[in-house]
């Protein structure tokens, strides 16, 4: 039953310009580089190495540990480093990286055309979801195959597609849903199939009533898969909002969304595990909105992943000298310090921002409104957190929920004195991971000193033995001397004697 | 002959019997918060905070002789978790937030004389005689000890460099805008 209450939310200023620009392919730029941990998890390790020529599509690297993704090649040609690159990330600092340069040929392998995926059994089609190397494309770039195999072993008899793409300015899912809708539904056929035919529901926010009809007329007939609008309020795409909003479940704190039954994957990611089952095209390039002030052609772009952000809004034109630069959306976007950055599998928008739109308003002392408490989605208390975390009271804060913030950004966003408040809880949960960390840390230097101690008496002891046998040693022949010395003495005495 | 040795027996196993007893049931009870306490410093007896040991550490901290941020090493981490065991109300934001330092050898001056990683607490400098020294970060706790005994100074402590996996938000800055008062 849904839900009729929302908790929280707000209705920031929808941007959504590029929502009737239809998808181009984006041409491939002359160099592409591809950071070997484009997803949640162990980094992907190099299966080719440099100078080697490779084939369009062919793997590049492959997933380490159980939490981990493949990564392809998006063009031919060949490998020219694996090098230290700016990775996408608010700070920029460097990532293993590999650059690829493009031949412009786009030849490929030979693919071995496979049998109707809806005959083949479901953990099949979860290994090939895997070694298509796709990823929540929707931002969280968890490993899909995980996911699905999670899924199977646990009961969900309920799978959501989420199309709410909440966020202002985006529009890929969108322009997805209503020009390759066919594409789209088989992906999620696949999805509802790999899951032993759950029950599917697809949400779409009501602000989309062609991508809404669309879907419906392409769904018509299929009996377990149902079309549903949910009202347009940030973050109605964030997974426990739209979990609570469609089964009326809450996903308790701490669990996973399979605990009560329930599978999430978005649209896009759909879409790419269709393509990749259906036609063994690994995931390569994804669809991007493109948008903000600075930008001369805003829209969507099918792009291929490694592409440098720079390359992107050369191709796109710049309208002017872009203030700030995000990654996502405007609500939970990163901020990226230069555009020397590649895109991957989890960037679903590029915006540059002008002046205008980038300019931030000064921070004023809070009023204690409480706007931020009726703001937030999870039901805490924002200026209470934050105002801890300003004395860094850590363990209180943590008391008072800082761990299940999702980080949407709706309390900064209705705060009316402008406090930074998600950045806040950002240092709070970057302390929190500190502490883990010296925590760990601590342990294992206490192992290794008490294992040094043990080691230095063991080495002390037999130092002492092996003393202790050279002293006999030495006893030993002093007497053996000592008697032979004796002997002569004796023979000689003898001799005298005679 | 038998009865010296039978003598001298009986006085032993009395007198150990008596020893083992009075170790079991006379012992002296170390302050429970100092046990504590010692658990939580880091153990590698380093002496940066002017004691001989950890232990002797932990006992100036709960008879509030010494400073709780007496620890380099430990951080900020240790100064909240020893905060909260002595019930100590402290003002955290007034420790440095340092970044961890972690020892570094210059290769072009290290001669392989192996005294640092004899002095290493926690065998986190690697080498041979004659051969290159080596820092693993992820064991080194910042105890200075190789330091003092380099003879050629190619030992320093440096900041842990910032990487994506250490990489965290710093905490915002105060307002920017001061409040407007009606006076002024």
């Amino acid at each position: 039953m849904p839900k009729l209450n929302i908790r929280g939310g707000v209705h920031p200023n929808e941007n959504k310009t590029t929502a009737d620009i239809s998808i181009k392919r984006v041409p491939t730029p002359e160099r592409l580089y591809l950071p070997l941990k484009q997803h949640i998890g162990a980094p992907s390790k190099p299966v080719v190495v440099e100078d080697e020529i490779i084939l369009k599509e062919q793997v590049i690297a492959t997933p380490q540990g159980s939490v981990s993704a493949h990564i392809h090649a998006p063009c031919s040609g060949h490998v020219e480093s694996i090098t230290e690159w700016s990775a996408p990330h608010p700070s920029g600092l460097p990532t293993p990286t590999m650059v690829l340069v493009n031949d412009g040929n786009e030849k490929r392998g030979d693919i071995s055309l496979p049998v109707n995926p809806m005959f083949l059994r479901p953990e099949v089609i979860a290994d090939k979801v895997g070694r298509a190397g796709i990823v929540g494309l929707g931002g969280a770039t968890f490993p899909s195959a995980v996911k699905l195999t999670l899924g199977q072993s646990r009961n969900t008899p309920i799978l959501i597609i989420n199309g709410c793409e909440c966020e202002p300015y985006l529009t890929c899912d969108d322009r997805l849903m209503q020009e390759r809708t066919k594409a789209v539904i088989d992906g999620i056929k696949l999805l509802s199939h790999t899951l032993f035919g759950s029950e599917t529901i697809i949400t779409i926010e009501e602000n989309k009533p062609d991508a809404i009809r669309r879907m419906r007329e392409e769904s018509k007939g299929l009996g377990n898969i149902k079309i549903m609008p949910v009202p347009t309020r940030y973050p109605m795409g964030s997974e426990k909002q739209l979990i609570e909003y469609v089964t009326g479940r809450e996903v308790p704190a701490g669990k996973l969304s399979a605990d009560i039954g329930v599978m999430l994957h978005n649209v896009a990611t759909a879409y790419a595990i269709g393509t990749a089952v259906r036609y063994s095209k690994p995931l390569t390039h994804r669809i991007i909105t493109v948008a903000g002030g600075a930008v001369e052609r805003p829209g969507n772009y099918e792009v291929p992943i490694g592409m440098l952000i720079s390359d992107l809004l050369e191709f796109c034109g710049m309208r002017e000298d872009p203030k700030k630069i995000l990654m996502g959306g405007p609500m939970m976007g990163q901020a990226i310090p230069h555009a020397n950055i590649p895109i991957t599998k989890g960037c679903n928008g590029v915006l540059a921002m002008s002046a205008t739109e980038a300019a931030q308003r000064d921070e004023h002392p809070c009023i204690r409104c409480a706007s931020c408490v009726d703001a937030c989605p999870m039901g805490l208390s924002p200026l209470t957190m934050a105002s801890l975390l300003k004395k860094d009271k850590l363990d209180e804060a943590v008391e008072i929920g800082l761990k299940d913030c999702i980080l949407c950004g709706s309390c900064s966003f209705a705060c009316p004195s402008a406090i930074p408040l998600v950045h806040y809880f950002n240092y709070g949960k970057g302390e929190i991971l500190n502490r883990a960390q010296q925590q760990q840390k601590d342990d294992e230097i206490k192992r290794l000193i008490a294992e040094r101690q043990v080691r230095m008496e063991r080495l002390e002891k037999e130092r002492e033995e092996m003393m202790a046998k050279r002293m006999e040693a030495i006893a030993k022949r002093k007497a053996a001397e000592k008697a032979a010395a004796e002997k002569e003495t004796e023979k000689e005495s003898e001799k005298e004697v005679v | 002959m038998i009865e010296g040795i039978s003598t001298l027996t009986l006085l032993g196993f009395t007198l150990g019997t008596f020893l083992a007893l009075a170790a079991r049931f006379l012992k002296v009870e170390a302050d429970p918060i100092v046990e504590d306490i010692t658990g939580m410093l880091p153990g590698s007896n380093c002496g940066q905070c002017g004691f001989a040991g950890c232990g002797q550490a932990a006992e100036a901290v709960v008879d509030g002789s010494a400073s709780l941020d007496l620890c380099p090493p430990g951080g900020k981490g240790l100064v909240v978790n020893m905060a909260s065991r002595l019930g100590v109300d402290w003002d955290f934001s007034s420790v440095a937030n340092d970044a961890p330092m972690v020892a570094y050898i210059e290769e072009d001056t290290c001669i392989g004389c192996t005294r640092c990683f004899k002095a290493c607490p926690t065998d986190a400098v690697v080498g041979a005689p004659k051969q290159m020294h080596s820092v693993i970060n992820r064991a080194c706790n910042g105890c200075t000890l190789c330091v003092d005994v380099c003879p050629t100074e190619c030992l320093q402590m440096v900041e842990l460099e910032t990487t994506l996996d250490n990489w965290r938000w710093h905490k915002p800055r105060p307002m920017v805008g001061q409040p407007q008062t009606v006076l002024s």
